[in-house]
Parts: structure tokens; C-alpha cells; sequence
């Protein structure tokens, strides 16, 4: 971040140009220094706005130890009677029979994750080059307040329209009742467009101009600048983006729902029901009781993992993506 | 040989540049199709009387009044809670955090609770706040459950609001002899105002159209919620509902349209906010 804070304390400059004889050989950070000549009530005042700040800033945190800690107190008895192995590696889901393995759930989550990503990713990558290359204002005016909108239908909204509208079509041209992965795919592929389009084109757009202009100056044409230029040099951004929308993919819940069908077993074709992480939570939910509701809250522990694990590997890759460069 | 592979240069851009139009255009075509077959079928429904009256009867009949009035309590009450705290977070994280592990792990949180899903925060509402607090299925753990889905969203918003406030305002304000609470509160809140609000905004949009998280902290009954204790059913859980036992097709695509109107409202106010502000900069 480059901005007014001093490189050694990291306390804003002005503060310290208030007091700079104070500031070279003492050990306190000079922005003290100076607020203490001020007045000793005016320090202790911005002294405790800065920690309620800093209280608020924590909350963060302790919302992430509260999730874990709830859900984990509800799920964890799950993972403790029946084995972690045989919870995340059973393939049978009949609670009321006592069975809990939610392979098949994980696998049914990951296969319309992957479609999803097959379909909205290059859709969604594209939406972005244009508003980041092609588009010509005026263009991009209407482009990029479409993506927004976007982001902003309530995923019940999609679930609803998938059922009254895209499953039938699907069920026509392909037999079947339409629901499925298919239908699933189309609509977490909608889905996650705003997502992925937004930071690729930012990621795009942190890429200097004169990386462009040399680019074209070699001759290159504005799809070969896009394809071996600037792509490459996003490539970070974009595998962030092209994550977070994984992550998106994986917790949708609502518009799942309604147009997957709901099957308990893994699907044998593309227009056949299924059960995901996230739908059997909707599902089993009104009902469930005893083991089967911590059970339920087993799976949430596992979809938070999963978010987490995302969340983590974008640093990592961010991180990785510093050091290179 | 080298005018062919001019050509087939030239040939390969036009081919890369369509496909890049036709992948905006599928963007753009897809939002147009949801918005115009939900307006389509959901406008005949659109009636005073279907806003403002009690659903009755087995299938739901009449209007969806007390949705709404759900809908409106929750998302308010919601943003009430997160607003302040978020604000202030992002003060902290703009102006006066350091680089170090404490501001790591403040922002590693704040991502991990951004891409939690929405049904582990209902999960997470139902075990802590109903349950674990006693507060049972009511308006008010709906909304605490809300406020850790929005707080991050908030802080972010902010944050990049209050980073796109010049430097030289606030050395300005440094140079008059202005502590840093009486900058950041009197020069750089009120600059980065009209981007906040944008943001706070959206964010309420989001909590309007969120399911997952008010079907386990508020339940489904139809009850016009008058005290944050009383349950409640939001417009998004009515419209799950409908169409999934397909009762009311009808009331389902009337309560589709006014939500995505709502959210759409939402939306372009803050866009109009958004360049309100930029036109009165430059």
C-alpha cells in the first residue's frame, strides 16, 4: 500500500512532522509523541477510538471462531460415532437407516461445480476481456450494469426461473422431467459470470497500458495482445476469480433446490436427479432429528472446510503470484 | 507466405473478437431473459391488493403483505447491527492498521466469512443464536445471523471507499493541527460518504434476497412481525416455498417480480448514488 504512513512505524507521516525532534531517538512511535504534546485527554481519546476500531475490525474474526464453534459443537458427534473415514467416505446417505456417508454428496457438489465452471468460466472470462479490451464505452455501459444486475438476483430468483422456465425447455429437448445437472449447470454457470467477470476484469485492468502499447507496437492484433499478453500477465487475478467462483458454485444452495431433483445416489447421466452437499441440508432439515440432524450439521462443517480451503489457496496463489513477479 | 500469415492473423482476431462479443452478449442476454419472463409473467399479479392484503386460504390466496413487512424488518434491523461495525472496521483497516499477522488474520477472516455459504450461516443462526440463545426462530437472530453474511461485504465496500479518498485531504487536515479521529470523522468519512453509502446499499439488496440464512433463523410462518422476537416468513422463503409445493403458481411469479424490483430499485439507487458523486467530483 503505498500511502502517507512511514516505512519504519507505519504511522502516517503528517503526525510525525508535527514532532520530529521527538520522533528520532525515542522508542515510542512519534504519532504518540505527538498526540501527547497535544493533550493528555485528547491522546487517550484517540488512543481508545483507535482499539474500538480495531474491536470492531476483530469481529471478523470472532464470527469465523463462533461459526466453527457452533457448528462444530452441533456436527462434531457425527464424525465421532461413525469415523471421520466412514462420514466422508460413505457412499450411502439413509440416515433413518443409520447410514452417513456423504461421498455421494460430494461428489454430486463437485460435478455441478465442474460444469458450472466448464460453461460460466469462459463465458464469464470473455464478458470480462470485452469490458476490459473490446467494449467501447458506450458498450461497457450496458455490459457491466448487466453483470451487476446479476450479482444482485437473489439466488431464489434463479432457482425459480430455472424450474418455471429452464427445466421445462430441457425436458423437452433432451426427455426426461429436466431436472438434473444440466439444468444446474446453466443456472450456477449464470451464477457465477458476475463473480469471476468482476475481478478478472479488474485483474485485466491492473495490467499497465505499456504493457498493451508495446504489445501492439510489435505488430501483434488485438486478440493475439489479449491471448499471449495480457491473459498471462493476469493469470494470478484470473485464478482467483475463476476460485472464488468455485466457491460460489459449491455453497449455492436455493437454485440448486429447485431444479436438481433431488435423487440420493450419484447421478448416471446428465439429466438424471441428484443430491448435493448444500441441497440434502434444505431437504432433510424440517424433518431431521437426533443423529441425522447432527449429521446435517456434520455436512455444514464439511462445506465450511471447503470454503475455507478456497479462501486459503487464494492466498497462496497470491502470495506465490508476489514472489514471481 | 508472409501475406498468408498476415491473413490468417487477421483472421484468427476477427474469429477471437467475435467469440469475445458473443460471450458479453450471451452475459447480457441471459440477465434480459430472467428479468423480462419474470416481469412478463408477474405483472398481471402486481395489484394493491396482492401487496397489501394477508395470503388466506390452503393455497395461499390474496396478497403476500406480511412478507414484505418480514422482508423490510429483517433486512433493516440487519443493517442497523452490521452498518456501524463494519464502517468502523474498515476505518480501522484503511487508516489506521499495520501491515502485520493481527491485520492478516483480521482480513483472512473476513474473506473466510464472505465465501461462507448462505445455508452453514443458517446452520451457524439456528445453533447460536435461536437455539444456543434462546431467542428461538425470530427477526432478531435472522438479522445477527445476516449481519456476519454482510459484515464483509460492508467492510470491503468501505474500505475501498475510504482508500479512494486523496491523500493531500487529509495532510490538509493534519496541517491545520486536526487529530486523526478529527480527520477521519470530519474530512474522510464525509468525502468517502457517497461510495459507503453505494455499498451499504447493495449490501442491503443482498440481505433482501437472501433464503438460505432466514428459513432456519426466522422459520416459515406467515406472521406480520411486529417485536424482534416474533418469527416471521421473508418474501424470498415465500416464493421457495410456493413454487416448490406449487400451490399459488401465480402468487409465486407476483412475489418473483416484486423481489427482483426491489433488488433492481436497490440496485439502480445506488448506481445513481455511485454517479451523482462522481459527476459532482469532476
Amino acid at each position: 500500500m503505498s500511502d502517507s504512513r512511514d516505512p519504519r512505524t507505519g504511522e502516517p507521516i503528517p503526525e510525525m512532522c508535527a514532532d520530529p525532534k521527538s520522533a528520532e531517538n525515542s522508542p515510542r512511535p512519534p504519532a504518540r509523541q505527538a498526540l501527547m504534546t497535544i493533550s493528555k485527554a485528547t491522546y487517550f481519546k484517540e488512543a481508545a477510538l483507535k482499539n474500538l476500531f480495531l474491536v470492531c475490525a476483530c469481529v471478523a474474526v470472532a464470527g469465523v471462531a463462533l461459526i466453527f464453534l457452533f457448528v462444530g459443537l452441533e456436527g462434531w458427534p457425527i464424525f465421532a460415532k461413525v469415523g471421520v473415514f466412514n462420514f466422508l467416505g460413505g457412499l450411502k446417505w439413509y440416515p433413518t437407516k443409520q447410514f452417513f456417508g456423504i461421498l455421494t454428496l460430494i461428489v454430486n457438489s463437485m460435478l455441478a461445480m465442474i460444469g458450472a465452471l466448464a460453461i460460466g468460466g469462459p463465458l464469464a472470462v470473455g464478458t470480462a476481456v470485452f469490458l476490459s479490451e473490446v467494449a467501447s464505452p458506450r458498450m461497457r455501459e450496458i455490459v457491466r450494469p448487466a453483470v451487476e444486475l446479476l450479482a444482485g438476483i437473489p439466488s431464489v430468483v434463479y432457482g425459480f426461473f430455472g424450474l418455471v422456465m429452464l427445466r421445462p425447455i430441457v425436458a423437452h429437448v433432451f426427455g426426461g422431467l429436466g431436472f438434473g445437472l444440466f439444468t444446474v449447470w446453466l443456472i450456477l454457470a449464470v451464477m457465477i459470470v458476475p463473480t469471476i467477470a468482476t475481478l478478472t476484469e479488474d485483474a485485466l485492468r491492473s495490467v499497465p497500458d505499456g504493457i498493451r502499447e508495446a504489445s501492439y507496437a510489435m505488430g501483434a492484433t488485438k486478440w493475439q495482445t489479449i491471448w499471449r499478453v495480457l491473459l498471462p500477465a493476469a493469470k494470478i487475478g484470473i485464478i482467483d476469480a475463476i476460485i472464488l467462483g468455485m466457491g460460489r458454485a459449491i455453497g449455492e444452495t436455493m437454485a440448486v433446490v429447485m431444479v436438481a431433483g433431488n435423487a440420493r445416489v450419484i447421478p448416471d447421466g446428465i439429466f438424471k436427479p441428484f443430491l448435493t452437499l448444500t441441497t440434502v441440508i434444505v431437504l432433510d432439515m424440517p424433518y431431521a432429528a437426533g443423529d441425522h440432524r447432527t449429521a446435517l450439521f456434520g455436512v455444514a462443517i464439511v462445506l465450511f472446510i471447503i470454503s475455507m480451503l478456497f479462501v486459503a489457496a487464494i492466498r497462496v496463489i497470491s502470495r506465490f503470484g508476489k514472489e514471481m513477479s | 507466405m508472409q501475406s498468408r500469415e498476415r491473413m490468417n492473423k487477421r483472421a484468427t482476431n476477427a474469429v477471437a473478437l467475435t467469440v469475445i462479443w458473443m460471450a458479453a452478449i450471451a452475459t447480457v442476454a441471459a440477465l434480459g431473459t430472467i428479468l423480462v419472463y419474470v416481469f412478463v409473467n408477474g405483472i398481471g399479479q402486481i395489484t394493491p391488493s396482492f401487496i397489501f392484503t394477508w395470503p388466506h386460504g390452503v393455497n395461499m390466496e390474496g396478497g403476500i403483505w406480511p412478507t414484505i413487512q418480514a422482508t423490510v424488518y429483517v433486512t433493516g434491523l440487519s443493517m442497523l447491527i452490521t452498518t456501524p461495525i463494519a464502517v468502523l472496521a474498515a476505518v480501522y483497516l484503511a487508516e489506521y492498521a499495520v501491515q502485520g499477522r493481527l491485520v492478516s488474520t483480521i482480513r483472512f477472516a473476513a474473506d473466510s466469512l464472505a465465501s461462507v455459504p448462505s445455508i452453514v450461516m443458517g446452520l451457524f443462526g439456528l445453533a447460536a443464536f435461536v437455539e444456543g440463545m434462546g431467542m428461538r426462530l425470530s427477526v432478531l437472530a435472522a438479522a445477527l445471523a445476516l449481519s456476519f453474511l454482510l459484515l464483509p461485504i460492508i467492510v470491503r465496500t468501505t474500505e475501498e471507499a475510504i482508500r479512494a479518498v486523496p491523500k493531500y485531504i487529509r495532510w490538509g487536515s493534519y496541517g491545520l493541527g486536526a487529530s486523526k479521529w478529527q480527520t477521519v470523522s470530519r474530512i474522510v468519512l464525509p468525502s468517502a460518504m457517497p461510495r459507503i453509502t453505494t455499498g451499504v446499499i447493495l449490501a442491503a439488496g443482498r440481505a433482501m434476497g437472501e433464503t438460505a440464512v432466514v428459513i432456519y433463523t426466522m422459520g416459515t410462518m406467515i406472521n406480520g412481525p411486529v417485536s424482534p422476537l416474533d418469527p416471521g416468513r421473508t418474501m424470498p422463503v415465500h416464493l421457495m416455498l410456493m413454487a416448490q409445493e406449487g400451490i399459488n403458481m401465480p402468487g409465486a411469479y407476483g412475489t418473483a417480480l416484486l423481489l427482483v424490483l426491489l433488488v433492481l430499485g436497490f440496485n439502480l439507487t445506488a448506481r445513481y448514488i455511485g454517479r451523482r458523486n462522481r459527476r459532482m467530483q469532476g
